[in-house]
């Protein structure tokens, strides 16, 4: 048995036993500890090593072949940090409400687990749709907002992230088609990735299928213009729900495109049409959202636009394809769910205290709740790009991951959308510096008292703000983990 | 001890009881119920260990049985259907007798026993005749115990529906089997395959004999445009009845459909490639005309059979799609496949709503609502059985409608596909629905739940199945694929 498959089956079996009546609090938090310890253990253990690690495979079907398949590469274990860090905030910071918070948030952060840590394309797939369940009932049944208007945000995301799912399932199934050579279809993706290197195919068939997992992995992660059921999930979805499907589970949709798209489908991003799509959608995400979360009036409306926005950067980084875009792609991936998990998670502390999020009710907060306003301006500058924070560090790299060949007055549609990208940089300061001002600095407002949260309620934020500055200043940290992943 | 002596013995056991109830009226439905399904479940053990070539059948039945792995998959199929149908209606039992004229239920113990006798000897089936003959002994049982809930409006309703139609259907099937029997002069599937290779045969009497024919089957697996009888006839069904519809009465019917498409449309026939495409366009209009209205239905069990119909879309695509080079299952273990995931995951839906009426809610999905608080262990199942009915990947019912997907992906049936495809989300949207209102707390302040601890075990021997066969079904696959040489790599 594989270190992995108890890292996945570890969240799933607790979730078991909480649902039959084990003391809630303590079985999720127990086995959420543990697997964070597992998950140490295996980037310890993969620490400068390359390639896939920690295999084993379980046949369950012979033909077409499936197999129960583990394996972890540097992406891997980075994005399985990251769940086990959210997860483990976004568990810790749950007070006083029913069992089903706790068994929803284990079972979206272990879909996540198996999502990102096994490699067959079935089970990649089937883990990614068990997480989705949990996140959409949750929205459905505890949402923050009256239960009509919750169950249409529900629904809408459902509708949005299932027929994503369907046009994925048809990219992934394509893809099996294609390259599982003449006698057997295959799902493993390795077979896949072996196949895809020995007979590739031409570069318009990889243009086609390339396009059609972008719009199903795209949908996934609220690629413009695909992102209308984003804002309005995050914004009604329960506080740790919405940290982990923003932080954590719908990275899997890029995930997906780094890990089976571009390296079956080499030449599939670069063809012009695809490519110029994609940074026809992806500045939609950078400047049309960063316009639209500039105009939210309310603190959770501006994170859950903020959280589309950034998608925009990540996918600039595998449109440029470059080893050190793509890595940089990866470090965004990873800092963008601890920063949104930390400021959805004191967001939701707020709300549960001051009943309000509107900007023009709030006010001077920090007088009274120091530690929570660092908190929260950890999770703001990291958000905005600050050197010294993670963000800093993929964002850096993507841009310039853009710039490997560079002519000056020959500028190539990538390297222009870089510039453009940039902008948005200047609006995620805009909004952010903006919102962080209003709530904590200027006079408190009437009516309206926060105090500091207990210290133990602190733990989970400041854990994830410690996250921030540690890979944030030390950058290497995650990079040895990925020497040979792209 | 041969498997049609087994067989036999079954329908015998059926009789026997039949005459038991009355001649001894005193007797209790538990002695009855539990004499049933001892039987059942002896001649299961039985069957496990009998000698499965068709050497060991008696000289006079070979020319018309046959024991291939499809045949022996089906009659190990129907044991386990019948015997969960039984016990359900044992557990239903205190409910049902309500409805019924004299406050017994004895023929719900015994017919049971001959409708699995009749699924059993169909499975082996050679030729029309038996098919025919078979068939009938399932059908005519299944108009008894349709109608069986006498007092129940519904169930008279039903009762007569279903025997209009499926009288209707059976005389259209005879008329499809003489002209088959016209135009090849065999009434054997290997002889109508022969005849059919024969380019001497006239193709349009085939044609229209096969066409027919269909038609008839139809009826029987609720196939568009004549599944029109199967909400009326589920709804107003008693519940075990329903569940042994939906599976088992199913499940004959396509063997049956199994067996005359792979000799209408064998290796060289005249007619294969127009019968593929019928079989196509009927199995698109099932998946659509199923889930469509699905949607829309507040009832859980007309939902249920709304979704039965869309099953049986994706089973009759599953035959349109010959042998591929790269899949190991042939297209009848495809269907084979897929009815022993929708096994469990319909049994567990049919047992759920049992429960409920049990406990005095009704069938709607309002009923549902709260569902989690006044038992949760039920709503983990119900949510696993609905979850897998939608098809849910890491469920048994995800596998099935995969191996659709991929042999019409295979094949470039690019339109049956889409159509597939979309009877596929609109079954998650309505699925989801009811497991939503399950999860609901608004206004519920509603007394816990409770089920016996019999029904807590089948129900999760059911869910495991469910999990099981999801993530782990190389042991089934083998079962399918036993008899078949080792697929040759192109």
């Amino acid at each position: 048995m594989s270190v992995l498959e108890l890292i996945i089956a570890l969240p799933l079996l607790a979730a078991l036993a909480v649902w039959l009546g084990a003391p809630a609090r303590a079985a999720s938090l127990g086995a959420t500890f543990i697997n964070l310890i597992l998950v140490f253990y295996t980037a310890v253990q993969y620490w400068g090593k390359t390639g896939l690690a920690f295999t084993h495979s379980r046949p369950i079907l012979e033909n077409p072949s499936l197999s129960f398949a583990v394996g972890a590469d540097g992406i891997s274990i980075i994005l399985a940090l990251l769940t086990t860090l959210v997860m483990l905030a976004a568990i810790w910071q749950i007070q006083d409400r029913p069992a089903i918070f706790y068994v929803s948030s284990l079972l979206i952060g272990g879909g996540a687990l198996g999502a990102f840590l096994t490699t067959d394309v079935f089970f990649i797939y089937a883990f990614h749709e068990l997480a989705l369940i949990p996140t959409f009932l949750m929205i459905a049944l505890h949402g923050r907002a009256e239960p009509a208007q919750r169950k249409a945000v529900a629904w809408k995301a459902t509708i949005y992230l299932g027929a994503g799912s369907l046009v994925l399932l048809a990219g992934l199934v394509w893809l099996v088609l294609e390259f599982s050579g003449g006698s057997k279809l295959t799902f493993d993706l390795e077979a896949l990735r072996s196949q895809a290197r020995l007979t590739p195919l031409p570069d318009a068939k990889q243009a086609q299928i390339f396009f059609v997992l972008l719009l199903g992995f795209g949908s996934l992660v609220s690629l413009f213009p695909f992102h209308s059921w984003a804002a309005p999930a995050y914004a009604t979805a329960p506080t740790p729900v919405a940290m982990l499907h923003s932080g954590v589970l719908k990275k899997f949709g890029l995930y997906g495109l780094i890990r089976i798209a571009l390296p079956l489908l080499p030449h599939g991003a670069h063809v012009e049409w695809v490519q110029n799509a994609l940074l026809l959608m992806l500045l939609g995400n950078i400047l049309v959202m960063g316009l639209v979360t500039i105009h939210a009036n309310r603190l959770d409306d501006t994170l859950a636009n903020s959280s589309v926005m950034h998608m925009g950067y990540i996918f600039l980084g595998i449109a440029a394809g470059t080893e050190i875009a793509l890595k940089g792609a990866v470090i965004l991936m990873f800092a963008h769910g601890i920063s949104i998990a930390l400021l959805f998670g004191l967001c939701g502390r707020m709300r549960n205290q001051l009943g309000t999020l509107e900007y023009n009710k709030l006010g001077g907060l920090a007088t009274h709740a120091p530690a929570f306003t660092v908190l929260f301006a950890f999770g703001t500058f990291a958000s905005i790009g600050l050197p010294g924070l993670t963000n800093f560090a993929g964002e850096v790299m993507i841009f310039l991951g853009n710039f490997t060949e560079f002519k000056a007055g020959a500028l190539t549609n990538l390297q222009w959308t870089v510039i453009l990208a940039l902008w948005g940089v200047v609006m995620s300061a805009v909004y952010m510096l903006r919102a962080y001002r209003g709530i904590f600095h200027g006079s408190p407002a009437t009516g309206l008292f926060m105090i500091d949260p207990a210290f133990s309620q602190r733990v989970p934020f400041i854990f994830l703000a410690t996250t921030l500055l540690v890979t944030g200043c030390c950058p290497w940290l995650l990079l040895n983990l990925m020497k040979s992943a792209l | 001890m041969s498997v049609f002596t087994i067989e036999a013995g079954l329908a015998l056991l059926g009789l026997a009881l039949l005459l038991l109830e009355a001649f001894k009226p005193d007797i209790s439905r538990r002695t009855l119920g539990l004499t049933a399904i001892a039987g059942t479940s002896l001649a299961l053990v039985l069957f496990i260990f009998a000698p499965h070539d068709n050497a060991s059948l008696p000289g006079f039945i070979q020319p018309w049985h046959q024991l291939d792995s499809l045949a022996l998959f089906y009659k190990g199929f129907s044991l386990v259907i019948t015997i969960l149908v039984l016990w359900l209606t044992l557990e239903c039992a205190p409910y049902l007798t309500r409805f019924t004229v004299d406050g017994k239920l004895a023929e719900m113990f015994s017919l049971p026993l001959i409708v699995c006798a009749g699924m059993m000897w169909m499975a082996s089936a050679r030729d029309l005749v038996t098919v025919f003959v078979a068939l009938e002994l399932v059908t005519v049982s299944f108009y008894v115990l349709v109608a069986f809930a006498r007092k129940s409006a519904f169930s008279l309703e039903a009762g007569v529906k279903y025997l209009i139609l499926g009288a209707l259907s059976t005389g259209v099937l005879v008329y499809g089997i003489a002209w088959i029997y016209g135009a090849t002069g065999t009434m054997s599937f290997d002889g109508i395959a022969k005849a059919l290779a024969n380019p001497a045969t006239s193709k349009t009497t085939a044609l229209f004999g096969a066409a027919v024919l269909l038609c008839g089957l139809g009826f029987k697996v609720a196939a568009a445009p004549f599944h029109m009888w199967v909400p009326d006839v589920y709804q107003g069904a008693p519940t075990p009845v329903t569940a042994f519809l939906s599976v088992g009465s199913k499940a004959a019917g396509f063997v049956v459909l199994t067996r005359a498409l792979n000799a209408f449309m064998a290796e060289g026939s005249i007619i294969g490639s127009e019968i593929q495409a019928l079989i196509l366009v009927v199995g698109s209009l099932t998946v659509l005309l199923g889930s469509l209205p699905a949607m829309f239905q507040a009832s859980v069990k007309r939902l249920l059979a709304y979704s039965s119909i869309s099953h049986a879309g994706y089973l009759l695509l599953a035959l349109a799609c010959r042998e591929s080079a790269r899949f190991d299952l042939s297209s009848g273990g495809v269907v084979a496949f897929y009815l022993a995931t929708y096994l469990p995951m319909t049994v567990l839906g049919f047992l759920g709503l049992g429960l409920m009426r049990a406990n005095g809610l009704g069938e709607d999905i309002k009923d549902f609502t709260g569902l989690a608080k006044r038992n949760p262990l039920l709503a983990l199942l119900m949510t696993l059985s609905f979850a897998s009915l939608a098809g849910l990947p890491l469920t048994a019912g995800f596998l099935g409608k995969l191996f659709v997907f991929l042999g019409l992906a295979d094949h470039g049936y690019w339109g049956a596909l889409s159509c597939a495809v979309i009877a596929a989300a609109a079954g998650f949207y309505y699925y989801f629905k009811t497991i939503l209102a399950m999860y609901t707390t608004e206004g519920t302040d509603v007394p816990a739940l409770t089920f016996s601890g019999p029904a807590k075990a089948v129900a999760g021997a059911l869910a495991l199945a469910i999990l099981i066969l999801g993530v782990y079904p190389k042991p089934l696959q083998k079962v399918l694929t036993s008899d078949r040489p080792a697929v040759v790599a192109k």
